[in-house]
């Protein structure tokens, strides 16, 4: 979807309306049934979590709700409350099901923001890269090339120990270990772009670099960016309960599903499978429906496949 | 070729230096150790003693040159919880890391290849369909949970393997080992697969690329036109054209291997060096945490310098490229 095409779709809608890009897009998209699932999936996902102050039965950090008397009870279980546990309750007895709900908040925002933080700061590396060339961008490869050449988890770890624990560390940690990949993509995208003429079109009217690269190159290397940004976000949730499950990412007090996980991990030898069983089967099928939609997108958005 | 391996080995000591200043400074930016080596009600003069002991009372850059200089001799500090030098620690325990990683690489090469294949030669089958699908499923799951659900359920359900520790162990050569007893098998097998489950995923993924590509060039063409069995061209033609990228890409992923065997040594209590950095960073022993990160980067870098070199001797247009560059 470049700047020109984008211009002209708008001379032609008049003529043939449904051509704009966007709507090729999600007519293509919609081609594939289990993307559409996907999509289907990742929504009520999305809306759950967003909704989760309402409609979950209780009220997991409301400590007056909570009854030690309904720690570990078996997925069905009625609460001293009066309403149904459907999903049993966690080691404290808190309510599995709201606490999974709000834990999905955690997640999401933990990855997303993280997400587009880590894409702001790739793109505009990864443009000046391609922009101005020579050392600069020999330089930033090599520190591309290097972060990427290290394992993610190690590098999470290690940061995770410098700055601590936190929602706010896990965001850093997470931005540092995703910057890089959209960096490499962004960088790739954008060297095509600017050896077009539209570019030097744009230096001979003497606009300013910075208005070059983000208003004319940026639009056109947005495409490569939202794929890598729904897998890399998928990565990031993933990660994150990782670092959580394992102690040292986020604290009890921001309990993401990966705490949750870890919160189950105790009993499990002891029977009670459903504390850290069914946040996984909540995380297992967030990460499934970003990447059916990621895989999609890609599909579509490559210009490679267009027929 | 001599110029070209010289240059690798000089990206990758650069490579090593680099990380050892960026992990030291950076841990060093971390809360003050000092007050986890005393007791909660020490006298300032109890902590200044135990400052000067450890040489905290010097300056940043001083530190370093002591640490410099002690990675020249062999010595990266003693560990503020054990009481043991960090190298020594960290060596002690890596042959059970490295067995772990061994035994998971093993087992995403048995079973992801024969799995790829047949997804490869065969796109159209039902079985190729369902192989694809739970690949991209391999993807998706979070590794530390299906360690946990492989607990539940052959531990705690079934009761058929153990879910902790590293069961009997024999010693070979010196190096104690779980492979030489069925106890260290049942041992082992959980946590190897639970580790080998993501590169499972990803071997199906490049065995079938490859024999999907190679099914159609014409030598393997030729190896029919000349009423080779099928066997034989799958077993010998096709499989020993799709091995060089396999084995590279695995090469390059046992480093990551090891790193993540941080998550899979937690959950199986697992006696390796992940499950060390992990106790090392929540007790902020910064001098573990330090070699540690050392001791992985060298080996991730000596593996991807071997893997490039082994690779250029096989592919002579890298060598090219890189020359020009």
């Amino acid at each position: 979807m470049s700047d020109a095409a984008l211009k002209t779709s708008a001379v032609i809608a008049p003529v043939i309306k449904e051509e704009t890009p966007f709507r090729r897009f999600v007519k293509q998209f919609m081609e594939d049934r289990v993307a559409v699932f996907g999509l289907a999936l990742l929504s009520v996902i999305v809306l759950l979590a967003l909704l989760a102050p309402w409609i979950s039965p209780q009220n997991p950090y409301d400590l007056a709700k909570v009854d030690l008397m309904d720690s570990k009870q078996r997925p069905g279980v009625i609460a001293g409350d009066g309403f149904k546990m459907w999903l049993g309750s966690d080691g404290v007895g808190r309510d599995l099901l709201s606490g999974i709900l709000y834990g999905l908040r955690i997640s999401l925002m933990v990855g997303v923001v993280s997400g587009l933080i880590a894409a702001t700061v790739g793109m505009s590396v990864g443009l000046i890269a391609a922009y101005f060339g020579g050392r600069v961008e020999s330089f930033i490869m090599r520190v591309v090339d290097l972060q990427l050449s290290l394992p993610t988890v190690l590098v999470a770890l290690i940061l995770v120990a410098m700055l601590g624990k936190g929602v706010d560390k896990i965001i850093i940690a997470l931005v540092v270990v995703q910057w890089a990949y959209y960096a490499r993509t962004v960088r790739g995208s954008a060297l095509v772009e600017r050896r077009k003429e539209y570019v030097e079109a744009a230096q001979s009217l003497g606009l300013s670099n910075s208005r070059i690269i983000f208003r004319h190159i940026l639009p056109n290397v947005i495409a490569p960016v939202i794929v890598i940004a729904t897998v890399q976000t998928a990565h990031a949730i993933s990660l994150e309960a990782t670092l959580s499950f394992l102690g040292v990412g986020l604290p009890q007090t921001e309990p993401s599903l990966g705490v949750l996980i870890a919160n189950g991990f105790q009993y499990l030898l002891s029977g009670s499978y459903w504390i850290s069983t069914f946040p996984g089967i909540a995380l297992l099928f967030t990460i499934v429906g970003i990447n059916l939609v990621g895989d999609r997108m890609r599909d579509v958005l490559n210009p490679r496949l267009e027929k | 070729m001599l110029a070209f391996i010289l240059r690798r080995i000089a990206q990758s000591i650069g490579v090593i230096a680099a990380m050892v200043v960026i992990v030291f400074f950076g841990i060093n930016v971390v809360g003050d150790p000092v007050w986890m080596m005393v007791a909660p009600d020490a006298t300032q003069a109890d902590i200044d003693r135990v400052r000067s002991e450890f040489g905290f009372d010097q300056p940043v850059f001083i530190q370093f040159f002591q640490f410099v200089k002690g990675l020249f001799t062999g010595t990266l500090g003693q560990s503020y919880v054990h009481g043991e030098p960090a190298i020594r620690l960290i060596l002690h325990r890596l042959p059970a890391t490295l067995e772990l990683a061994l035994v998971a690489l093993t087992l995403a090469i048995v079973i992801g290849i024969p799995l790829g294949l047949y997804a490869g030669l065969k796109p159209d089958s039902k079985l190729s369909r369902g192989i694809m699908a739970t690949s991209i499923l391999g993807f998706s799951l979070p590794t530390f949970w299906v360690g946990l659900m492989m607990i539940l359920l052959f531990s705690v359900m079934l009761g058929w393997l153990p879910a902790t520790g590293r069961g009997q162990t024999a010693s070979l050569f010196g190096w104690q080992t779980s492979l030489l007893t069925l106890n260290g098998w049942t041992h082992i097998l959980l946590p190897a697969l639970n580790l080998a489950f993501l590169k499972i995923s990803l071997v199906i993924r490049l065995a079938r690329a490859g024999a999907r590509e190679a099914a159609l060039m014409d030598y393997v063409k030729f190896a029919r036109a000349k009423g080779l069995s099928q066997n034989r061209i799958i077993g010998v033609h096709i499989l020993k054209n799709i091995m060089i990228p396999i084995v590279t890409v695995l090469g390059l992923e046992f480093g990551s291997l090891v790193a993540f065997s941080v998550v899979t040594e937690t959950i199986f209590a697992w006696p390796g060096v992940g499950k060390l950095l992990l106790e090392a960073i929540q007790r902020l022993d910064r001098p573990v945490i330090v070699a540690y990160v050392i001791v992985v980067v060298v080996l991730f870098v000596t593996i991807n310098l071997l893997v490039d070199i082994v690779y250029s001797l096989l592919d002579p247009r890298v060598r090219l490229t890189e020359a020009k560059a």
